[in-house]
């Protein structure tokens, strides 16, 4: 089959493997549909996340049909079209029993931080990911989702990761009424999670990036003020003054690793690897944020330490938490968002390509080039997928 | 906070107002909304490659990823990074220095498994090899 390899730091390949097997009675092998590329693939893409082998299988976000079924599996049928959200995880553990699942302790052997994923090197289990034809989806009774035939497949596909993951970021935010929050970073997750702020009833939103595009998206897709950080010669300087010398009530990053913007930072996160990547975004986020805020993280760091204004976020009482999305907990909700047109998550899709282009693809996701937001990648034996039946959108249930 | 402003231009806003209608409030939630669950334990995965887990557990989980086991002189190294826990930054530092010995690995499997990046090595080394004799005859 055809799948996304990875050879060296940016450089995947669209290559021929060997078709996944079950490997446990609870497997179900999918033939995938539609696959997307997360800005968190770019971590694995540019060489930083340890444990990261020639020839893993990349890809976390991925709807697809079921083919097979081990002896065990009974909720599941072949010919299912299935959601799998990128989190692997058993349903019993003790994380899992408080619908943490992805904290999932049975699923990933390699490290005891890191919760089991598709695709997301061998640090998160070393399981192959959906950017293929073919992928092994463990715990199929538990883990999957049959998409709802109202529901259309590029929606589906981004219910995996980033509507969960934004959502997740704004929820993680305890936004109250009328609220100023603050969004760094403008890629999906971001833009995501600037909606959804929305939804919990912020007063403000305000993204924080610097390419003019994302920015320009950012204003479109979540009616959100922008500040472009190239222009800003002192981040938390420019919030206090846009809010009243307050701060924001929270502050959400949605950076990660790879940010932008502060010299140091880049310096020593990114090109000597002295910590585990640039926190500028978390440093901005600490010290915006106001006293007795709340900051929220959803970017994803590497596992070693990162240079952060720990002493600041304690001084001014504030309320950090962070964690991947529990997706399956969270898709009921939003599939009903999605029915009732509050979330339209496949307008961030921006560029459709065949699996076999997949170098391109990242490359042009990497270098921000042609406007990029988000990319599904539609494999060869991906077949026709049916567009959903629309439904009429119930009234507005604005509640201002 | 604010003051209360005018978000009618903002297609539903405050619909997840109350924290009580959204999904992951409170965080920790028991017992959990799992449909499908008919296992105490998960049954263990047959261990069928060599798969390396944390010294801060153990041994290996229920299931695991079984794609690319360790091999080659990176291997080597990332059976060493497991002899470390996973707060000791030397685990990370040899998982990373594997990462970049594999991908030198990976360019010789490239070169062994592609007629022209094998034509292409032989060509350079060739040609290396040519400048160094060439260098040498002037020299004599």
């Amino acid at each position: 089959m055809l799948a996304t390899t990875y050879r060296r730091p940016y450089r995947v390949r669209a290559a021929h493997v060997p078709e996944p097997a079950i490997e446990h009675p609870d497997d179900a092998i999918v033939r995938v549909t539609r696959a997307c590329i997360c800005g968190s693939d770019l971590h694995l893409y540019h060489g930083l996340v340890p444990d990261t082998r020639v020839g893993s299988i990349f890809g976390h976000e991925f709807t697809g049909v079921v083919e097979e079924v081990g002896p065990n599996v009974r909720n599941l049928k072949v010919g299912d079209h299935v959601l799998v959200p990128f989190n692997v995880f058993c349903g019993t553990c003790a994380s899992c029993s408080h619908e943490l699942y992805g904290n999932c302790e049975n699923v990933n052997p390699e490290a005891t931080a890191i919760g089991g994923a598709y695709g997301y090197s061998h640090s998160a289990g070393g399981y192959n990911g959906g950017q293929a034809e073919y992928v092994r989806v463990p715990f199929a009774d538990i883990g999957p989702t049959v998409i709802p035939p109202d529901i259309h497949v590029e929606d589906a596909v981004l219910l995996t990761d980033v509507v969960p993951t934004g959502y997740q970021a704004a929820e993680m935010g305890d936004i109250h009424e009328d609220d100023t929050v603050v969004v760094f970073g403008a890629g999906p997750i971001g833009l995501m999670a600037a909606r959804c702020a929305w939804l919990m009833g912020a007063g403000r939103v305000i993204v924080v990036d610097q390419v003019d595009y994302r920015l320009d998206f950012a204003r479109r897709f979540a009616q959100a003020e922008t500040v472009d950080f190239r222009e800003v010669e002192d981040m938390a300087l420019h919030i206090k003054k846009m809010t009243d010398w307050q701060g924001a009530d929270v502050c959400i990053d949605a950076v990660g690793c790879e940010a932008d913007g502060n010299f140091m930072q880049t310096l020593t996160g990114v090109k000597l690897k002295l910590q585990a990547g640039a926190a500028t975004a978390l440093h901005w986020a600490i010290n915006s944020v106001r006293r007795g805020g709340s900051v929220s993280i959803v970017g994803v760091y590497g596992p070693t330490f990162n240079a952060v204004p720990i002493g600041s976020a304690m001084n001014k009482g504030l309320t950090l938490r962070m964690n991947q999305a529990s997706v399956k907990r969270h898709l009921p909700h939003l599939i009903e968002h999605i029915r009732a047109g509050r979330l339209k998550p496949r307008e961030l899709i921006t560029h459709r390509v065949p699996l076999e282009e997949v170098d391109e693809a990242y490359h042009r996701f990497s270098a921000k080039q042609d406007g990029c937001i988000k990319t599904v990648l539609i494999p060869p034996r991906a077949g026709r997928i049916d567009t959903p039946t629309p439904v009429a959108r119930p009234a507005s249930s604005n509640l201002h | 906070m604010n003051q209360a402003t005018d978000h009618s231009h903002i297609p539903d806003w405050g619909v997840d107002l109350d924290p009580a209608r959204r999904p992951a409030v409170p965080m920790e939630r028991t017992p959990p909304r799992l449909e499908g669950l008919h296992w105490d334990r998960p049954a263990q995965q047959p261990h069928t490659v060599e798969v390396l887990h944390s010294i801060e557990r153990p041994g290996i989980t229920p299931v695991f990823g079984t794609s690319v086991p360790p091999s080659g002189l990176s291997g080597w190294i990332r059976r060493r990074a497991f002899r470390r826990s996973e707060s000791d930054l030397r685990h990370w530092m040899l998982l990373l220095l594997a990462d970049r010995v594999n991908v030198a690995e990976g360019l010789v499997e490239d070169v062994q498994r592609s007629p022209r990046a094998r034509a292409a090595a032989f060509g350079v080394a060739g040609a290396a090899l040519a400048v160094w004799m060439l260098r040498r005859r002037r020299r004599a």
